[in-house]
Order: C-alpha cells, then structure tokens, then sequence
C-alpha cells in the first residue's frame, strides 16, 4: 500500500495547481482538444455532482443544462486534457452525491450559495 | 531468457501524454540472489537459479541450509530457475531491478486467484442452456449434452467440464515496463498480473 501512495505521489505537483472544490461548486473546466495536430481549449461549465474514488483514479462529474437537455460529463482529476479548473461559486448542499438534481428542472435545479463568513481579524 | 522473482503489490492508474489512463501493476522485484549455477558439464543443462525474499533460519532445512551457505547468503523463500540469462552470473552475485530499463516489454508469470470447485459458464465460458424465460426449469447455467447415446457409449476424455478453477500457472506476454524505481526495488508494468497481491511473480526479458 506504502508502496502505491510512494508512485501515486507524483501526481502531488498536479494536484496542487487544481483548486479546492466540492459537490455543489459551479465550475468551468478548461478542457483541451486535439483536431489533427491542432488543439484548443474548449470550457465546460456546469455544477459538480459528486467527487468519487482516490488516488490516481479520482474523478468529478458535472452537469450542466444545454439547449434544455441535461449533459453530464465525467474528468479524471489528473488527465493531462485539463487545462485549468475555475471555481465561480461555492454551493451550500447537504449531501456528497446530488443526484437529486437530475430529476429537477429550471429552479428546483439550483443549488443555493454558501455564504464564506469574514473571519474577524 | 533474464528475469527476476518478485512479489505483486497492487494495481493503480497513469496517465500518458495524450490523457488516456493506462493501468498498471506494481512488482516489488529483488534484488534476488544467485544461489546456484547449472552447467552442461554437471547438471547436463545450463541455467541460473534465483532465490529471494527472506526466511527465518529455523523455518528452513538442513539440507537447504547448506545450498544457501554455499551460495554465502541467508535463507530465501522463494528459489526460481532461469534458462539462458543474457548476463554472466557467478554464484552469490546479486541481480536487482536495474535488469530492466523503460520500455522494455516483459512477460510476468504467476499463479492465479484460486476460485474453487466452479461450473462450466464461468470456468469454461459456456452459454449455459437456452434463456431466462419461456417456461426455463432449473437448468440454465448446466452443460447441455455431453455426448451422443449407444454410440459412442462413454464420454470422450478431456470433454469440458465443472471442477476446480484457478489457481493456476499463468503467463503473461507483453507488458511494457512503464517505469523502474532502483531505490525501491520497484517495477511499474502495463496492464494486469495474474495472482493476488503478495503473490509471487516472475519477470522475464
């Protein structure tokens, strides 16, 4: 196991350049695509709907509402094909996995804001 | 053919440059001791035999005791036999993970997960008898016929059927070896190894 997290731990440089974020954030995920030999960077915005498994297999789901129809889109943590990630918001949930969502439309689908308290000096 | 013994440690993931996972096995292999050397002259046949991981004086016999101080080393667990090692090896030499560079394709020997007394559909990949439904009895994951009636009148050897599964010798062709960690006596190879973790796996070149 020691020996696992020895190999493993060369992925700590690329998981410091990602931010903190959980189930609930809004996020852009800056994707990059190859055509040919050409890439580019595509952004995917959506909410984070769970965060599964550890280590060098971890990956996100976020989902987003395009054109009325719900897409979701699973990202290993550490593929090399993201770019950057964005936190726009913090979302206040109750629950880890939010699958709830999916059953909602317009309103319902929203997930209120945490509000980050100002820690008094 | 070069090759070390090893033990498996488990299996993680890495990423190559065009973000695609790739999953690998880790060994934790050698360094493994020369205890003997066969040659044409003595033995009729030529071949190095390995010894490695570390076992108790008192576990081990007398007459394996011997072959060991012969060799100046202490008692290994595990003693493994190669045929035409690429380098020439003395008695007590020591061969450790630098055996292997990057990119190298090996084949990892070992012996697979014991899954006891199992059927013909999943020691066999047999279909099983008909479907689900439509008034299926109680048969559906049996063999089906296992011959014909008056003629031949017994059943052929070798005809496949439920028994003991796994636990076998199982080779490997072909994993590419990712990466080699010479402080830690560690191997990352491509894809799966048969065996549980903790097992014994043999690497060859």
């Amino acid at each position: 196991m020691d020996l696992i997290k020895f190999v493993e731990a060369e992925n700590a440089a690329r998981r410091a350049e990602l931010p903190e974020f959980a189930a609930g954030d809004t996020i852009n995920v800056h994707v990059k695509i190859r055509e040919g030999n050409k890439e580019r960077i595509q952004v995917f915005q959506g909410t984070v709907i769970q965060r599964r498994n550890a280590g060098s297999g971890e990956t996100f789901t976020v989902r987003k509402i395009s054109n009325g129809v719900g897409v979701e889109r699973i990202f290993p943590i550490l593929s090399p094909n993201i770019d950057k990630i964005e936190v726009l918001r913090q979302g206040k949930v109750r629950r880890a996995r939010l699958f709830y969502l999916r059953g909602k439309q317009g309103r319902a689908a929203k997930v209120k804001e945490k509000v980050v308290k100002k820690v008094k000096k | 053919m070069s090759g070390i013994i090893g033990k498996k440690i488990g299996m993680t993931s890495l990423y190559n440059a065009d973000g695609t996972a790739v999953p690998c096995t880790l060994i934790e292999a050698g360094p493994c001791v020369v205890t003997q050397v066969k040659t044409v002259e003595k033995e009729g046949y030529s071949a190095v035999q390995l010894g490695y991981g570390e076992k108790k004086e008192k576990h081990t016999t007398q007459p394996l005791l011997g072959h060991f101080k012969k060799a100046g080393t202490t008692p290994k667990k595990k003693l493994v036999e190669f045929k035409s090692f690429e380098q020439p090896l003395a008695l007590g030499d020591s061969v450790s993970v630098e055996l292997f560079t990057e990119g190298d394709f090996v084949d990892a020997i070992g012996t697979s997960k014991g899954k006891g007394f199992q059927g013909v559909v999943k020691r066999h990949g047999f279909g099983g008898v008909g479907g689900q439904t439509h008034g299926q009895h109680n048969r559906g994951r049996h063999p089906g016929s296992i011959g014909a009636c008056s003629f031949p009148s017994r059943v052929f050897k070798g005809l496949r059927m439920a028994g003991r599964t796994g636990g076998n010798r199982v080779k490997v062709q072909n994993l590419q070896v990712l990466k080699v960690y010479t402080d830690k006596n560690l191997i990352v190879v491509s894809g799966s190894v048969p065996g549980a973790k903790n097992s014994y796996i043999i690497l060859e070149k």
